[in-house]
Parts: C-alpha cells; sequence; structure tokens
C-alpha cells in the first residue's frame, strides 16, 4: 500500500507545487521530496481516517492532503537516500532474466532503486514524453531501427563507448565492440526472430526451412506472426527463395516489395496476428497455431524452463542488435547511465544469456557466457549467433527500415485488409 | 424575478459546463484542430518555406533558397527537432527521412557555398523538384493532408488531388467494414434483446425484477472481464471446445476455431452491447400496459396484427434508444474485437490507436477521429429530429 | 395477452431468451471456478470436473492480493474512481438541479453538451484528451485520469439527478422559504435528502465507468497510475496467468455489490413515493 500513497501523494505535491509557482528549481524539489516520501510508512488509520474525511467535503479533501504534505515533508532522511530509476523494457520471459542478471545485482550494489515498466517497442511513449517535456522514464530498451531513428529525432542521448567500463582483460569498451554499432545506446543484446513449431503437431515429417513456414500444402495448420511488416518480409524472400544477403538489395526495389507481399499472400488466410513477445509462445503452447515466428529467447524459455514441446527452425531469421538508451531530459540521466555502464560490463551482459538464450554484442562478454543459471543446459549451442545457427541468417538492415518503415506499415495495413 | 430564476439556473449548471468544457470539448477540439493544423515544417524551416512560396515551381529554386535550408537544417539538428521535420517530410514523399536526416548529418560537419552545388553532392535528391515540392506542400500550416490520407486520397506534385495507389488504400473500405461490423452486431442485440426485453417487461413483477438483474450483472461487470471470459471459452483449447469433445460432438483434433475470426467479434461483442440494448427497451416497454395488447386481441386482431399496429410503435422509443447506442458503442469499443477477434476485430478505433500510439501519425489519428466524431453526430442529431434526444434514459 | 402465453409460440420464447440469459451469465459465472485452478491453464482440468480437491488452489488469488502489481493496481483505481465520482458527483447534481429549473434557458443544447461525454466513441474521447493534456502536462499524472474520468462519469449523475429532480416536487421549496430557511439550508435539509437516491445511484455508475475504462487510461496513464483495467489488459497480452481470473473474480464481487447498492436505492425511493 504504501508505495501508492507515496506515489500519489508525490504527484499531488509535485502539482501543487508547480502550479503555485512554488517549485525552486527543475528538479531541486523532486531530489528532496522523494526520499522524504519513500521512507514514510503511513499507519493504516491514518489513511482510512483520511479516505473517510474525503468522502465528506472537498474542503477537507484539501486540508487532509496538506496536512499529509506537511507531515511528509517534516520528517525528511537525509538526502541521498531512496534514489531511483525507471527501466522501460520488454516483458515477460525477457524482463525476469533481465531482472535477475542486472537489476538485483545493481540494486545491491548501489542502493539505487529501479520501477521496471514494460512496453511492446517503438518509440512512440518516449517521443510523447519528451514532446510533452513530461519525461519519466529513464532507460529504455530499442530495436536497433527505433535507436536509429530515436538518435535523429533527438530522443535519445548519445553516450560514449569510451566511459563505459573496460572488458575484464582490460581491452576499452570501443573496441570490444563490432563495427557499425550505433552511438545513441549501447548495443546489449543480439536477438533473434525466428519461427518455431509446435511438435505435437508435426509427428512425421518436420519443417526445417524458412519455405516451409509458406508452405501450407505440406505443413498445414495456423500460422502465428507478429502484426507488423517487420521481419515479415524479410521471412516471405527468404521463403520465396531469395538468398539471405540479397534481402534488402531485392526489398529496395518495387518488384521486391511486391514480391514479398506475393509470399504473404500465400499463407495470409491461415495467419493469427501477435503483438507482444509473450503471445507466440503462448499460441504455441495452447495450439491455437501450430507454428508462429517469435524472438527466439522466449521460445527457449518455454521450451527449457516449461517444458513446452516446441522446436526452434534456424534458418531465414532475421537478426538484429537491441540497446539500452537513455531518453533524452531523462530526469536521472546520471543515475541511468550508471546502470547502463553496470548493466553492459561483460560479466553483467554475460549473465543475461545464462537466464535466457540471447547473445551479446560485446565480445568479451561472448567469452564468458556457460550454462544455464537455473537449468543448467549449456547456452551456447541456443544463442542466435552460435555458428550452427547462423548458416542462412538475415542481419537486419535498421536503416532501410528507418528509411521505409512508414512506407511498408500503409502498405501493410492495408494489405491485412484486402 | 423570472430573469433571476433563469440566471440561477445558468449559475447552477455553469460549474459542470465549465468543466466539461475544458476536460472534454477543449481536448475534442484539439483534437479536430490537430487534423488540419500542422505547424510543425513552418517552424522549423520558416525561412526556406517562405522563400519557396516566391519560387515558380518550375525546375530548381535559386540558390538563396538552398542556402537558407543548409541555414534552417543545421540549425534544427542542433536544436534537435531534426528528427521530427525528417518524420514529417517522409510522410508527405517516403524516402525523405534519410535525405534530411543525412543531410543534416552531414552540414553538420562540411558545406559550403554554393549550396546549390553542395547540397545535391550530399544527396542528389536536392537535384531533383520533388523534395522542393514536398517542403512547400509540407509547408503549409493549414493542411488538407491528414484528412487525404483518411480518405485514401493524396497530393500530386502539382496540388492536385488523387487516389492513393491501390496497394495502400485501406481507410475508405475500413470505414465501410466499421459501419458493417456495427450495424451486424446492432441488428444481432436487436434480435436477441427485443423479446428478451418484452419477456422481462412482461413477467410478473418480482420475476421480471429477478431477470432484470441477469441483463444488470453482465452491464454491471468490467469489461476486461467479460473479454477474458470469452478468451477462456472461445480459444481451442477453452471450455467450449472442451465440451464439445466431451459431448462427442467434434473430435480431438477437430476442434472449432471460434477466436480470431468474425465470430469471434460478434460473439463477444454481442455479449458485451446486449444489455445497452435490452435496457432501453426494456424502460420503455415496462411502461405499455398489457391491457391493450388484450384489448387489440379481444377486438378480433390476429397476434401479429395487433403487435405490429399497437405494441411496435409505441416500443420504437426503446428500439431507437438501443440501437443508436450500441451502433456507437461497437464502431468506438476496440479492446473486445481486437483482443476475441484477431485480425477481424481489426476496425477503425484500432487504427486511431494504432496511429495514436505506434506510428504516431497523430494528424492522421485526428482526421480518422474527427471523421468517425462528424458520423456519430449526424446519427445523434438523425435520432434527435426523429425520436428525441431528451427522452434518453439509464435503464434501472 | 393470456391466448399467447400457453400456446407454442411463448414456449418458443421461454427456450429463446433461457438460452439468452444462459449467453450473458455463463461467461461470467465460468471465470469463478476456474480462478481456483491450481494449474497455470484456462480450462478445467480432469481433477477440477472429478472435484478432486488437489486440482483447486488459492494460489491466484495469493498473487493477486499479495502481489504488489495488483495491489498497486487496486489502490490506484480506487484512488481515481473515488476523485473522479466525488467530482462528477458534486457537479453534476449541482448541474442537474439547474437543468431541471423550469426557467433553465437552452435546455436542449446544454443537456446535449454535458451528455456528450456518455456518447461519444471512447477512442475519439481519448485521442482528444491525449493532446490536450499532454500540451497541459497533465498525461501521465493522476490529476489527468482523475479529471477525464471525472468528465466520462459526470453524464450518468445528470441524467440520474435529473430524472430524480422530475419526481420532486416543487412547492416543498417554496415551503421552506416560507419557513424562513435560506437556499443553502433548503438544499440540505429539503432537496438532497429527496434527491439522495438519485445522487447514490449517479455516484454508483460514474463509479463503475472509472472502473471499466480502460482506453483513456491506456492512452494518458504512466506506469505510477495503472489501474486494475490496464493490469488486465496487459495479463491478457502479456502473461495469461489465472492471476487475471482472481483479479476479475473481484470485479464481478464489486459489480454485484454495486448491483445490490443500486437495487437497495431503488427499493427505498419506490418504497417512499406516495
Amino acid at each position: 500500500m504504501n508505495i501508492q500513497w507515496r506515489r500519489f501523494l508525490r504527484q499531488v505535491v509535485r502539482h501543487l507545487m508547480r502550479h503555485s509557482g512554488f517549485r525552486p528549481s527543475t528538479d531541486g524539489f523532486c531530489q528532496a521530496c522523494r526520499p522524504a516520501l519513500r521512507g514514510r510508512r503511513m499507519p493504516f488509520a491514518a489513511g482510512a481516517a483520511i479516505g473517510a474525511s474525503l468522502r465528506k467535503d472537498g474542503a477537507i479533501h484539501v486540508i487532509a492532503l496538506s496536512a499529509l504534505i506537511a507531515l511528509a515533508s517534516a520528517s525528511a532522511p537525509a538526502a541521498g537516500q531512496g534514489r531511483s530509476i525507471t527501466v522501460v523494457s520488454w516483458g515477460g520471459s525477457y524482463a525476469r532474466a533481465s531482472v535477475k542478471a542486472y537489476h538485483e545485482a545493481f540494486v545491491k550494489e548501489t542502493g539505487i532503486q529501479i520501477n521496471l515498466d514494460e512496453f511492446n517497442g517503438g518509440l512512440a511513449q518516449v517521443r510523447a514524453q519528451v514532446e510533452t517535456g513530461n519525461v519519466t522514464w529513464d532507460v529504455v530498451d530499442l530495436e536497433g531501427m527505433d535507436t536509429l531513428l530515436g538518435c535523429d529525432e533527438g530522443l535519445l542521448q548519445e553516450i560514449d563507448y569510451a566511459d563505459l567500463a573496460p572488458a575484464p582483460d582490460g581491452t576499452p569498451a570501443v573496441e570490444d565492440y563490432p563495427d557499425g554499432v550505433l552511438d545513441c545506446g549501447v548495443a546489449l543484446l543480439d536477438y533473434a526472430t525466428i519461427y518455431a513449431y509446435n511438435e505435437n503437431f508435426f509427428l512425421g515429417a518436420k519443417p526445417t526451412s524458412m519455405a516451409d513456414f509458406f508452405d501450407l500444402e505440406k505443413f498445414p495448420g495456423r500460422r502465428g506472426m507478429r502484426r507488423s511488416p517487420y521481419s515479415n518480409l524479410e521471412f516471405a524472400l527468404v521463403g520465396d527463395g531469395v538468398p539471405a544477403a540479397q534481402v534488402y538489395e531485392v526489398l529496395s526495389t518495387p518488384e521486391g516489395v511486391e514480391r514479398a507481399f506475393r509470399k504473404l499472400d500465400e499463407i495470409k488466410s491461415s495467419v493469427i496476428w501477435w503483438e507482444t513477445g509473450a503471445q507466440a509462445p503462448q499460441m504455441l503452447a495452447d495450439g491455437e497455431v501450430v507454428m508462429s515466428t517469435a524472438y527466439n529467447g522466449r521460445i527457449f524459455s518455454a521450451q527449457v524452463l516449461e517444458k513446452q514441446p516446441l522446436t526452434i527452425v534456424w534458418d531465414g531469421q532475421v537478426q538484429g542488435w537491441s540497446y539500452l538508451n537513455i531518453v533524452a531530459d531523462a530526469p536521472n540521466a546520471d543515475l541511468a547511465k550508471q546502470f547502463i555502464t553496470f548493466a553492459t560490463s561483460a560479466e553483467s551482459a554475460a549473465r543475461v544469456a545464462s537466464y535466457i538464450s540471447y547473445g551479446l554484442v560485446r565480445r568479451s562478454a561472448m567469452a564468458l557466457v556457460g550454462k544455464h543459471a537455473e537449468a543448467g543446459v549449456e547456452m551456447r549451442p541456443h544463442l542466435p549467433n552460435a555458428p550452427q545457427n547462423m548458416g542462412n541468417m538475415v542481419r537486419e538492415n535498421p536503416e532501410w527500415w528507418a528509411d521505409n518503415m512508414d512506407d511498408m506499415n500503409e502498405r501493410f495495413a492495408a494489405w491485412l485488409l484486402h | 424575478m423570472m430573469g433571476k430564476s433563469r440566471t440561477q439556473a445558468l449559475l447552477l449548471s455553469l460549474p459542470l459546463i465549465a468543466f466539461i468544457g475544458i476536460t472534454f470539448v477543449a481536448p475534442l477540439g484539439s483534437m479536430v484542430l490537430r487534423s488540419f493544423y500542422d505547424p510543425l515544417v513552418a517552424e522549423i524551416l520558416p525561412k526556406t518555406v517562405a522563400a519557396l512560396g516566391e519560387w515558380d515551381g518550375g525546375a530548381l529554386p535559386p540558390e538563396g533558397v538552398y542556402a537558407l535550408l543548409a541555414e534552417e537544417l543545421r540549425q534544427a539538428r542542433a536544436d534537435r527537432t531534426i528528427g521530427r521535420l525528417a518524420t514529417r517530410l517522409n510522410r508527405q514523399t517516403p524516402g525523405l527521412r534519410s535525405v534530411v536526416s543525412g543531410t543534416g548529418r552531414r552540414l553538420a560537419r562540411q558545406g559550403q557555398p554554393p549550396w546549390a552545388e553542395a547540397l545535391p553532392r550530399m544527396n542528389k535528391a536536392w537535384g531533383e523538384p520533388e523534395v522542393w515540392h514536398a517542403i512547400a506542400q509540407a509547408g503549409r500550416r493549414v493542411t488538407p493532408t491528414y484528412y487525404l490520407n483518411a480518405l485514401d486520397l493524396r497530393m500530386d506534385a502539382d496540388s492536385g488531388v488523387v487516389q492513393q495507389p491501390e496497394a495502400k488504400r485501406v481507410y475508405r473500405a475500413l470505414f465501410v467494414k466499421t459501419i458493417g461490423v456495427a450495424l451486424a452486431i446492432t441488428l444481432l442485440c436487436l434480435g436477441i434483446g427485443y423479446p428478451l426485453a418484452w419477456f422481462i417487461a412482461h413477467s410478473p413483477p418480482r420475476r421480471g425484477r429477478l431477470l432484470l438483474v441477469l441483463v444488470l450483472l453482465p452491464f454491471w461487470t468490467s469489461l476486461l472481464v467479460r473479454t477474458t471470459s470469452w478468451i477462456v471459452l472461445l480459444q481451442q483449447q477453452g471450455v467450449l471446445n472442451n465440451l464439445l469433445i466431451w459431448a462427442g460432438v467434434v473430435a480431438d483434433d477437430q476442434r472449432l476455431t471460434l477466436m480470431h475470426n468474425m465470430i469471434g467479434t460478434f460473439v463477444a461483442m454481442t455479449h458485451v452491447l446486449l444489455p445497452f440494448m435490452v435496457l432501453p427497451l426494456y424502460s420503455v416497454m415496462s411502461g405499455i400496459p398489457p391491457v391493450q395488447m388484450q384489448a387489440a386481441s379481444s377486438l378480433g386482431a390476429k397476434w401479429p396484427r395487433a403487435f405490429r399496429r399497437v405494441y411496435l410503435p409505441q416500443s420504437m422509443p426503446g428500439v431507437g434508444a438501443g440501437c443508436l447506442l450500441v451502433f456507437i458503442l461497437a464502431m468506438g469499443y476496440y479492446i473486445t474485437p481486437a483482443l476475441v477477434g484477431g485480425q477481424s476485430g481489426q476496425l477503425i478505433s484500432n487504427f486511431i490507436a494504432y496511429h495514436m500510439q505506434t506510428s504516431l501519425n497523430w494528424g492522421l489519428a485526428a482526421a480518422l477521429g474527427s471523421i468517425l466524431f462528424v458520423a456519430v453526430l449526424l446519427l445523434f442529431l438523425l435520432y434527435d429530429r426523429v425520436l428525441g434526444l431528451d427522452r434518453m434514459r439509464l435503464g434501472s | 395477452m393470456s391466448a399467447w402465453r400457453a400456446g407454442p409460440g411463448a414456449w418458443a420464447l421461454r427456450v429463446f431468451c433461457g438460452l439468452a440469459f444462459l449467453f450473458l451469465m455463463a461467461p461470467i459465472l465460468i471465470i469463478i471456478p476456474l480462478s481456483f485452478n491450481a494449474e497455470p491453464y484456462f480450462t478445467f482440468t480432469r481433477g477440477m470436473l472429478t472435484l478432486d480437491p488437489d486440482a483447486y488452489s488459492l494460489r491466484w488469488y495469493e498473487q493477486v492480493l499479495l502481489g504488489e502489481r495488483w495491489r498497486s493496481a487496486a489502490l490506484n483505481t480506487l484512488i481515481v474512481g473515488v476523485s473522479a465520482t466525488l467530482l462528477a458527483t458534486t457537479l453534476g447534481t449541482v448541474a442537474a438541479m439547474g437543468l431541471s429549473s423550469p426557467a433553465m434557458p437552452w435546455r436542449r443544447t446544454i443537456t446535449a453538451l454535458l451528455i456528450s461525454p456518455m456518447i461519444v466513441p471512447i477512442i475519439i474521447a481519448a485521442a482528444g484528451m491525449f493532446f490536450f493534456y499532454s500540451s497541459l502536462n497533465l498525461t501521465q499524472t493522476y490529476t489527468g485520469l482523475i479529471l477525464s474520468h471525472a468528465a466520462l462519469g459526470a453524464p450518468f449523475v445528470v441524467i440520474t439527478v435529473t430524472a430524480a429532480m422530475a419526481g420532486f416536487n416543487s412547492e416543498l421549496l417554496l415551503a421552506a422559504a416560507s419557513l424562513g430557511a435560506g437556499p443553502v439550508r433548503t438544499f440540505f435539509k429539503v432537496q438532497l435528502p429527496i434527491l439522495s437516491p438519485g445522487v447514490i445511484s449517479g455516484a454508483l455508475f460514474a463509479f463503475a465507468a472509472s472502473l471499466d475504462e480502460v482506453v483513456v487510461v491506456l492512452f494518458m496513464a504512466g506506469l505510477e497510475q495503472r489501474t486494475i483495467p490496464r493490469e488486465m489488459w496487459a495479463g491478457i497480452r502479456e502473461e495469461i496467468s489465472p492471476a487475471i481470473l482472481a483479479a476479475a473474480t473481484f470485479l464481478i464481487l464489486i459489480a454485484v455489490l454495486l448491483l445490490l447498492a443500486l437495487e437497495l436505492l431503488q427499493r427505498r425511493s419506490d418504497s417512499g413515493r406516495p
């Protein structure tokens, strides 16, 4: 209960201050009041009494709140305690992995609290916050394309890789990353959008290639796909026989786009579209679909932790890097940077791969990958950047998508409707 | 005396009028404003846009315009507004995002006059008239672009209105589909709700009251709860399929597909909206004395005829109110159809939400919303003409 | 009437209505037993059907009652719902009294304006509110959410109180005035007690509207203001666990309580009538 009361009070106080012109500086007030409110445990009786008085009269409402505010600020403990940041990431098994891999350790080491929220990617909320000047997120976990766009739009802060922790052997961070990483965030994961199937439906012949995903005659049954052109167009072209390395070249021509949509046409009536990362493994496990595209780590978690009969097909998968970013004008930018530095150290990053099967962009982190922390499975063979999985892989091209996302979204929406 | 009580009555209503004005009408106004007023490009590139106003639109603009653009792009990059500019122009002409942001990046490091040569070297798009037309068009503060897009139209380089290419036409079909689905659900609700309301209204009072509770409980139960229950019931491994298998109606490997299709949309939406049909019908029907029907039949009229001539006309206000409520709610609800109906449940509201939250094309979202708003307003005017809005009642 | 009651048509009607009631109630009733499922599934397990006690458990209730997320959501729902209801009820009651006065000018227009939040499709309201409130820095705040929910709830109060006023005998006011009571005193001592069933049922409607609202919350609320419907939305899309069913059962309970309260009010106002 306490946290909500505190949050509510904090907001009321913030607003009273803001609208009465009481606020001394942009951040000064909140820095001072947050620990005050956080350290305060409201006795239940007081809460109930206030609740009762709220019901009686509007005037009492105001008086009670003022009293509370006075109460809260009078007993402010020394500043410095109770600092916190808001971290926004993808939910489900990925969020759980991040918490175990580095959130908990970070909190323990620094005393900085983490408010974890989840979203389904995209820049929308970040943009809305920056443009309205009401930024509440500090750190956000974005796909490459959105990192690129956010950087161009000034929505994200640039981060100098030179400030990051060096590798365990002393190699500076700048030299520890492959070429082509963007500098409006720190590249963390090497993840893949793959397709997987439910073994119960394929007791005889099993799908082995991207072409099989599009083959309803050989492998009948409903498919799950993300409701977005992103990665589906690549799948379609690979499924239609385009070599993985030439996918974006082909997509850059109008005929190539046409070809991708024609391929998608072949399975359109059998597709159920998912929107959140957790839906794909869920639909597979429930038998709503017989195969589905999905983020590889989610399928791994369902396979290994929940013992679901799922199999990943490593062919034609789209592989990209995800980034940890600091939102422009983040309220706690310094703490956020501290957090990102912690999270992207070789040790922390490597620990992510001991909870969920995502590869790491940082070379020295990859070197540390071992077994799953709970299931004891050797993790390397399950990572997207394991050599045996990369045989026919499409490396995501964020620039192409940044340029064509709007256009492809429009086409995709129209295509879905017709 | 009269004037005083007039003022008094008005004063009593004034706080709420002001409140609704600020918290509700003003937001609607700001949405409508956004659908045609877009000052972004004019604010980020004020001088360029002004200079392009002088341009005859023929070949390429003169060196002066190039110089202004270079200056303002540099400034936009420093102000971190270049991304929004690029997004907006990309919407006008796909592909401009990288032209604008790439040029901005290069300008930060290099470049000197003559700009008419330097800019095309940075990106060859600056050597073609299309990009300049796009800036000139997007530079207008009052723009029809979003309404055009909302109707599957667009402006070509000569500011003529043309159809979107076939592969990008969405919204007209979507409006038609939305209206179709909403109508079908309204008819379904009427078909189930009318006999149901009749039955409740003409049951003995005590039983009627009890039966009414069976309608009211779903009405008071959260929408999300009912959506969840339909997922529980309809999915492949769900309760209904299990029940059918247990009863031997279908085989285990032949489970019915009841969700993520039109069946799911119709079933769940009808369930959610049925109370909105039954309650107004009931409140009207319970005011119709049963004696009238008895009198009609005792005068020798056959039941169907008596019903048509005596009962139906009197129940029309309820039918009107119920249909209007259900139709409007069906057009506006998007949570339930999206979760239960899958792709088939994607209606105009989903697209408004999509452009609000994902594509961030707020102008287009506002234009779609405004069109829907006007449609609903017209419906209400029609309703008011025919049946009178002030006779609207809540069920109980 | 009695003629058709006995015929085959009457039986068809009864069967039809029985099925319709089943259609209305079954989805709500089915959730309750499933929320006691010991397994993380959305369907009845064999054990549940044979009434094996081990197949039932309270684990999802534990999750909902002890989990920080759901408790925080419950408190947010309460904060927003109660504040919005107070605001809507106060303003709505006063406005309805004005609207009921025979001297009220432009009654039709003003009524239409005041009940407009109820009849404009919610997606439009939410979009507009997002645009407008974000320009005032009110998105992701309790204030913004409370104001928007109050606006959405006020029409219910206006309608119920206006309906209650329709049965109000204005001579009582004159009587009170002739006995020397001032307008404020008259309001609290004479009008309010008579109107209270209308006011309370309006308040219940307004509260239920806030309790059920998810679209505006989706657009406007930040992490700190997540309400129960918002958590359920995330639950359905993110991690589909029977914890949602436990939360849903609580909401059903609340619906039953609201409904009972309204029924009692109605009885009271019915019996109070001459």
